[in-house]
């Protein structure tokens, strides 16, 4: 077990699962060093601004409705407020829930980094809870206070006979990991460690780890068949609900990244089964998903009844769809779950993967083993493929995009399609969790994937006026150029 | 009061990287954490020929943390300039870089025979906001880049005004400040947007003077400018938005410029007629709205709270409750602000306060007499306020996050219109 809920830190994903930020090779490569523990970190001597864990931790759990986050940072850190506070907003408002989550800073100034600034964040975070009286407190950690050595820990410890509500440190400083996702982690276990309450009774409830809950009707009804509701987190979610996680059935993830740490740590600590299969992506990945929540809660037969029913429902409508996506060619750039998800979901429309850009790669999960998404396609897919781990790394995706020339490029995270469609290649941004679940979500992808391809103005008008931002030197190496041979 | 950035209205230093992505085919390169760009690059319109994910940039870990980054920057830097096709680049500091003490001057000096010009600016977060962030980028260009011309020429003027990218209206209100001077018969420079860029940069130093319009982010590179390339500079803290501000923006310039006074006035007046052709027309909504109030307050940057006071005070017939600052406007500077908000028409003052906490502004528009719904002109933390005080609410400063602006501007007659034409889309959804 990777996880130690005893100590105020997650810890990074370099160190917990071996997961690194630069990779060229393949998918059975991959594999196979995944296996043997020789995986290793290539470092790059070229980079282009990526994301930090603290960005990631701090808007997940600004997705707790009734919180406050204090960024102990510069301002820039906290730039970010707004647009999370906003979007957050208005997830609320289209359930008719209020969001009384605040996010504010430090805003630490040089004389902080020459003097401290506990003294100044203590009166913060009182200040703040006299403000709002929010249900829970998070500080997050930053560059500036991991480096001149904030000891936020103590702080926090301090405070908690004077403020009557839970109160956590998020260690997220941004250069002590290159894994975002290692933000993830960060957010869970703060949620752990301060929120999540030993389970008083049992729930029909199944944990939901998501991020914008754009599914949730469907789900609520997909899971009413089996007598169960879900809880989505942290979406809309609330301090008081968040304390009774550890009384769920179970917990499920829609991405293997998000789910790894607060699906096993409930598991491992409150013996809450995580279900552990390839997430429910896909015709494949949605059967398997849901088969072992239906053994883990004594529902086969209701499961096997549903699935007879939707595939009757939905796989015709989907067999017709492929025979017009047969060939075309397909480039991915995601998340180290969602890019090899959506390239099986890919081979199910029968679309070819030409290359797979990871924006890192977990080595395994926090149960020890390898994603069972890479192991599904080393099994199942009928070919092998090129793998590169690449952290947004633009300049790569577009060499790459430039030499395979695919049909289409689909990402799920901002700031890529745009290159794409600048090189006149057709693109599709992701940005929806649930764009691929179970066959309505398969059908609504192959279909938006259709009609992407077969309008190809946006682009073709684009990119015949603009220039590129690489020479033409930099089209002419091969997209591993600045990979080191070398790690340390 | 703890230093508290509750609702921030600015960004750190390193947000002027916004600065040089505004600068067609200048490169930021930032020596910072991996995460620096991607929260500094909130605003939309934001992929342009580069973008924050084609920013170089170093991304800081624990080792470099250790052990310094100088060579990485080395190394990116050089490759930079392999790979990425820029006219000028811009390396800036993070706040992990100059923690750590890495040297980034000397390494961006052994770029000096360069083929392209490399220059350096120290923008680490924790050293003041973006504001001032904006003003060292543009400072770096002028000492390591400009050289001294060897003619002025005649009318040509350097148009410095808002920071790009940070103000949405930045691209419109500076083209349509170009268009003004146009109409004087001079000839505008500057050096951000569309067709601009480093051409423009190197036709600085050989200007006849420096128009600035801004309150104060920029005060210091026009006197910069005077005693490096000896070129006088005028300062006009108002952004001139709809006709009384913008007439007399043309008359402070074209008196400054020696342009004829004859010429300026039939400017202005033909500009004036057709103004007020549409506001003839309009009048009876202005005029007969039910719901619209007489009295608004702005929370923004200096620009747009003395902007927006001034054009609905002196054109549209408004009264000013207090207004409130929140670029954290040096003291030096404040003085002088304040005054200028003592300048309005029929001996009208504003109060102003220097303010960047967003729950105490707020606390205080909660208890203020509007007579009235309020108007609140603010970003995007205002809303909630204005939900909560049944005010008409506009989004005009950063943070905006719910509403798209293009190219549109608010300056000159015809923004003053497009202002009004914000206000009142507002307006004209409620009856009562």
């Amino acid at each position: 077990m990777t996880i130690n809920l005893n100590v105020t830190s997650a810890g990074t994903r370099e160190n917990r699962l071996g997961s690194i930020t630069g990779y060229a090779g393949d998918l059975h490569d991959l594999v196979n060093q995944s296996r043997c523990g020789t995986l290793k970190e290539r470092e790059r001597c070229f980079s282009q601004s990526s994301s930090c864990d603290a960005g990631c931790a701090l808007s997940q759990l600004a997705y707790i409705r009734d919180v406050a986050i204090i960024n102990h940072a510069p301002s820039g850190c906290t730039a970010m407020a707004s647009a999370t506070v906003v979007a957050h907003t208005q997830l609320a408002a289209k359930r008719g829930l209020t969001y009384d989550t605040i996010f504010l800073g430090t805003d630490m100034d040089e004389n902080d980094t020459i003097f401290g600034a506990t003294i100044g964040l203590r009166e913060i975070i009182l200040e703040t809870y006299n403000r709002y009286k929010p249900n829970a407190i998070f500080v997050g950690t930053s560059c500036v206070s991991g480096i001149i050595g904030e000891d936020v820990d103590s702080i926090i410890n301090e405070l908690a006979s004077e403020i009557p509500i839970p109160l956590a440190a998020v260690h997220c400083e941004g250069f002590k990991s290159r894994v975002w996702a290692s933000g993830f982690d960060a957010a869970d276990h703060a949620v752990l460690t301060s929120l999540v309450k030993p389970p008083q009774r049992k729930t029909k409830f199944i944990n939901f780890k998501n991020f914008n809950e754009s599914a949730r009707g469907e789900i609520t009804e997909l899971f009413a068949n089996f007598g169960v509701e879900p809880f989505f987190l942290y979406s809309n979610s609330t301090v008081e609900e968040l304390s009774h996680i550890a009384e769920a059935l179970a917990t499920v993830s829609i991405c293997g990244t998000l789910g790894t740490y607060l699906g096993n740590a409930l598991e491992e600590k409150y013996g809450v089964p995580y279900i552990k299969t390839i997430n429910p992506l896909g015709i494949a990945g949605f059967e398997i998903w849901l088969r072992e929540i239906g053994r883990v809660i004594h529902q086969e037969t209701e499961v096997e009844a549903y699935i007879e029913r939707e595939r009757a429902k939905y796989l015709p409508k989907i067999e017709e769809i492929k025979k017009e996506l047969k060939g075309l060619r397909a480039v991915l750039g995601m998340g180290a779950s969602y890019a090899f998800q959506i390239s099986r979901v890919l081979q199910e429309l029968e679309i070819e993967v030409v290359w797979v850009a990871s924006w890192h790669y977990d080595t395994k999960y926090d149960n020890n083993e390898i994603p069972p998404h890479v192991e599904y396609l080393e099994k199942e897919s009928p070919y092998n493929f090129k793998v590169s781990v690449s952290d947004q790394q633009n300049f790569e995706i577009l060499n790459i995009l430039n030499t395979y020339q695919p049909d289409i490029y689909l990402a799920r995270h901002p700031g890529t399609t745009v290159w794409a469609i600048k090189q006149g290649i057709a693109a599709f941004f992701l940005a929806d969790e649930y764009k691929t679940f179970g066959y309505r979500g398969t059908l609504d992808f192959a279909q938006t994937i259709l009609d992407t391809i077969r309008n190809r103005s946006f682009e073709k008008n684009l990119a015949a006026r603009i220039t590129l931002p690489y020479t033409d030197w930099w089209y002419q190496q091969n997209h591993a150029a600045f990979l080191k041979e070398d790690s340390k | 009061m703890p230093k508290i950035l509750d609702q921030p209205r600015y960004k750190c230093a390193l947000g002027a990287m916004q600065t040089v992505h505004s600068i067609t085919k200048a490169l930021p390169i930032l020596h910072s954490g991996p995460g620096c760009a991607d929260k500094l690059s909130g605003s939309q319109g934001g992929s342009g020929h580069f973008a924050p994910r084609i920013f170089p940039c170093t991304n800081l870990n624990e080792k470099d943390v250790i052990f310094g980054g100088e060579e990485g920057l080395r190394d990116v830097i050089a490759n930079a300039l392999k790979i990425v096709n820029a006219d000028l680049y811009v390396v800036l500091s993070g706040c992990s870089s100059e923690i750590v003490g890495d040297d980034m001057q000397e390494v961006v000096r052994s770029f000096k025979n360069a083929e392209k010009p490399v220059v350096f600016a120290s923008t680490a977060g924790f050293k003041g906001n973006n504001f001032l962030g904006h003003e060292w980028v543009i400072q770096a260009i002028i000492e390591q880049y400009l050289k001294p011309a060897d003619k002025k020429t005649k009318g040509l003027v350097n148009i410095w005004a808002s920071v790009p990218q940070h103000d949405p209206f930045w691209y419109g209100n500076l083209f349509e400040l170009e268009n003004l001077i146009t109409q004087l018969g001079l000839t505008p420079n500057t050096i951000f947007g569309y067709d601009r860029g480093i051409k423009n940069i190197d036709k600085i130093p050989e200007a006849e003077f420096n128009l600035l319009v801004s309150p104060w982010v920029g005060l210091s590179n026009v006197k910069l400018l005077e005693e490096k390339f000896q070129t006088p500079y005028l300062h006009l803290p108002t952004l001139p938005i709809g006709a009384f501000e913008t007439s007399k923006f043309l008359r402070e310039v074209g008196n400054f410029a020696g342009i004829d006074k004859e010429k300026v006035e039939d400017i202005i007046t033909e500009n004036e007629k057709k103004y007020y052709y549409f506001i003839e027309r309009f009048a009876d909504v202005f005029l007969e709205t039910r719901i619209m109030a007489k009295r608004f307050v702005v929370i923004s940057d200096a620009q747009y709270s003395l902007a927006i006071t001034k054009f609905l005070v002196n054109d549209v017939g408004l009264f000013p409750s207090k207004q409130y600052i929140t670029d954290n406007a040096p003291e030096e500077y404040q003085e002088a602000i304040k005054g200028y908000f003592k300048e309005l028409n029929w001996n009208i003052e504003a109060e102003v306060a220097f303010l960047s906490d967003g729950h105490l502004i707020q606390d205080e528009i909660k208890e203020t007499y509007f007579s009235g719904y309020p108007l609140i002109i603010g970003s995007s933390w205002d809303k909630k306020v204005a939900e909560q005080t049944q005010a008409h609410y506009l989004s005009v400063s950063w943070p905006v996050n719910e509403r798209l602006v293009i190219n549109s501007s608010y300056v000159g007659y015809g923004g003053g219109l497009k202002l009004l034409e914000d206000i009142y889309s507002v307006v004209l959804t409620r009856f009562n």
